[in-house]
């Protein structure tokens, strides 16, 4: 195709605009990656990376000796898997119910959903509820306040809706099946990819709980990853990992680089599991933006 | 169909799917306990609220509106406002729009391939907590971080980024673009790719370059799903990022970090004066749903939209 001399030049410039924008997206994540390889003297001149220009690995092997945040690992894992599991069971059956156009009550009660994405009880009243459950300080505090999320209740609601034919459902109450063997015979095999979606949301979610865990857990040793990491980074602990014997500045050191360690080890599984799953993503992306 | 639906009892209805509401019973009971026992709760705004009388037997405020009039009377309740309010409208000014313009210019490359990679790229950051990226602008924009160096070395003069209360929003605003513009660009796209091609095909044939295509065709097509944003952008314009605010706080910007919402939390949760902090979240959901409110009536009269 001929193109006219304004739209090559605008080609070029909407290239290099684009090159740019992933260098900036993708760039402050390498540097920290390459930093916390890299010796911190040269880091701390503050020039920018490109490769790892001396290797120096003393802020892992401190980090992979600090317990308090295998801790914490374990339990953001712990926490992740059974917070998705309650997630799920509770999204996806509800989700299926809710794309029936034949149920009674079905605008009403979608209604009641919606309307608490706009209106809230907040903070307190959710943590004083917490504590009246006597679920405070345990794992349900982590995995049940957020165990729907309404916007991915109508994301895969939506996914029911323009994904299962209803000739489908009228093919199989003929066959006598009834609702519960449609779901889990019928729906739920031809629904992996809302599952996958939904399993990637709710986990980035749990994975990255912060706030919650310090409104509604109290011991160190249940805390997640977020906390200790933002105690270490931010309330600037880190000086606490080095062992005492060292020498001051070797502490100091140390204790810089420790900050890149964390930060790598805990962004890494999310980013890493991503390019594998993007294109699951996408698709619940758009599909909540179909109805959403 | 409709209508034998219609005249059918609601009680005939719920035998012949039973099944459907039992398997709605995990979501309902999420619903009824997390969501509606806490808004019930919000009565202890009007209450002199104590722990061991719990939310009934504890004794009404006195005056009813006591812990309102309170907040009202504190500094920092102007102050907590008005930050919400700036913070909120210059992310509605400068991040809502970049969304857009990245779908614009990435509908433009023609190269299947490369526009996957980029898109792939641009929504990677969804996945970084807050509080790693708080990090990330604590560890990039210190004094030695890799930012000021880089301005040192062009001439220019170190800046304390994290501490200096102009820098805040800056800062909060700009690691938001960063974290959300590819994820929030996704909805862009997807109504991009719907543009029929035939609109492209006649422009071409009419001479129209490509900028012209974006004015006249895009973005006038892709309009109501701006809009719709739009609305539930203002749906959430009181409650704006808290955690992130939270996190970035320290004792030097708190001038212009403090929100209502960090405020509720500390006098709330730090402080345990429950009924006060109540009170205070109250004020801000009912601001944010009046908001969101005028937003909707606004667009169903300019644009014939709304969400409800």
């Amino acid at each position: 195709m001929r193109q006219s001399k304004g739209d090559m030049i605008f080609n070029i410039v909407n290239i290099i605009v684009m090159a740019l924008l992933c260098l900036v997206i993708i760039y402050p994540l390498y540097y920290v990656l390459l930093a916390s390889f890299t010796d911190p003297d040269i880091v701390s001149t503050g020039k920018p990376l490109f490769w790892i220009e001396k290797l120096y690995v003393k802020g892992y092997e401190t980090t992979l000796a600090y317990t308090p945040l295998w801790t914490s690992y374990k339990n953001t894992i712990i926490y992740t898997v059974v917070g998705t599991i309650v997630s799920l069971i509770a999204t996806v059956p509800a989700a299926y119910a809710l794309s029936r156009k034949d149920m009674a009550g079905r605008r009403g009660i979608m209604f009641a959903f919606t309307f608490t994405m706009f209106f809230g009880g907040g903070i307190i009243p959710l943590y004083l509820t917490i504590r009246s459950l006597g679920i405070y300080n345990t794992i349900w505090a982590m995995v049940l306040p957020v165990g729907v999320s309404v916007y991915n209740l109508i994301v895969c609601r939506s996914f029911f809706e323009s994904g299962l034919p209803e000739e489908l459902l009228e093919a199989a109450k003929i066959d006598g099946c009834d609702d519960f063997g449609f779901f889990f015979k019928i729906a739920i095999p031809l629904s992996t990819t809302i599952i996958a979606v939904m399993c990637l949301f709710y986990a980035t979610a749990m994975w990255n709980q912060f706030f919650n865990a310090i409104m509604y857990l109290q011991d160190d040793n249940k805390m997640p990853l977020q906390v200790v990491l933002r105690n270490l980074v931010l309330m600037n602990q880190s000086s606490l990992m080095g062992t005492s014997g060292d020498a001051m500045i070797a502490r100091q050191k140390l204790a810089q680089q420790l900050k890149y360690c964390v930060v790598a080890l805990s962004a890494a599984p999310l980013l890493m599991a991503y390019p594998f799953l993007q294109k699951y993503f996408t698709k619940g992306v758009t599909l909540g933006a179909v109805k959403g | 169909m409709q209508s034998k639906v219609a005249k059918r009892s609601i009680w005939s209805g719920f035998k012949s799917s039973w099944q459907l509401y039992v398997l709605l019973i995990p979501a309902v009971a999420w619903l009824v306990t997390f969501a509606y026992y806490p808004l019930y709760g919000l009565v202890i705004a009007f209450k002199d609220y104590q722990i061991r009388a719990g939310i009934l037997q504890s004794p009404w405020a006195d005056p009813f509106f006591k812990y309102f009039s309170q907040f009202f009377s504190t500094s920092i309740a102007l102050q907590s406002i008005r930050n919400t309010l700036v913070l909120s409208l210059e992310s509605l000014v400068f991040a809502f729009p970049v969304p857009i313009i990245f779908a614009l210019l990435l509908n433009q490359i023609k190269r299947d391939k490369v526009k996957k990679v980029i898109q792939t790229i641009s929504y990677a950051p969804y996945f970084v907590s807050n509080v790693v990226v708080v990090s990330l602008i604590t560890v990039l924009f210190s004094a030695n971080g890799v930012v000021n160096r880089a301005a040192v070395s062009l001439g220019g003069q170190e800046t304390l980024f994290t501490s200096l209360p102009e820098w805040f929003r800056g800062l909060f605003i700009g690691s938001n673009i960063w974290q959300t513009m590819g994820f929030n660009a996704v909805i862009f796209i997807a109504a991009l790719t719907a543009i029929s091609p035939e609109y492209y095909e006649a422009a071409t044939i009419d001479g129209a370059t490509r900028m012209q295509k974006i004015l006249h065709i895009d973005l006038p097509l892709i309009l109501p799903t701006i809009i719709l944003m739009l609305i539930l952008a203002a749906g959430n314009i009181m409650n704006i990022g808290y955690e992130k605010a939270f996190l970035m706080q320290n004792g030097s910007n708190t001038v212009v970090s403090e929100l209502i919402s960090t405020y509720v939390y500390k006098v709330g949760l730090q402080t345990a004066q429950y009924s006060f902090a109540t009170a205070v979240g109250l004020f801000n959901s009912i601001a944010n749903f009046v908001i969101l409110a005028i937003a909707n009536q606004v667009a169903k009269k300019t644009s014939n939209l709304s969400i409800f």
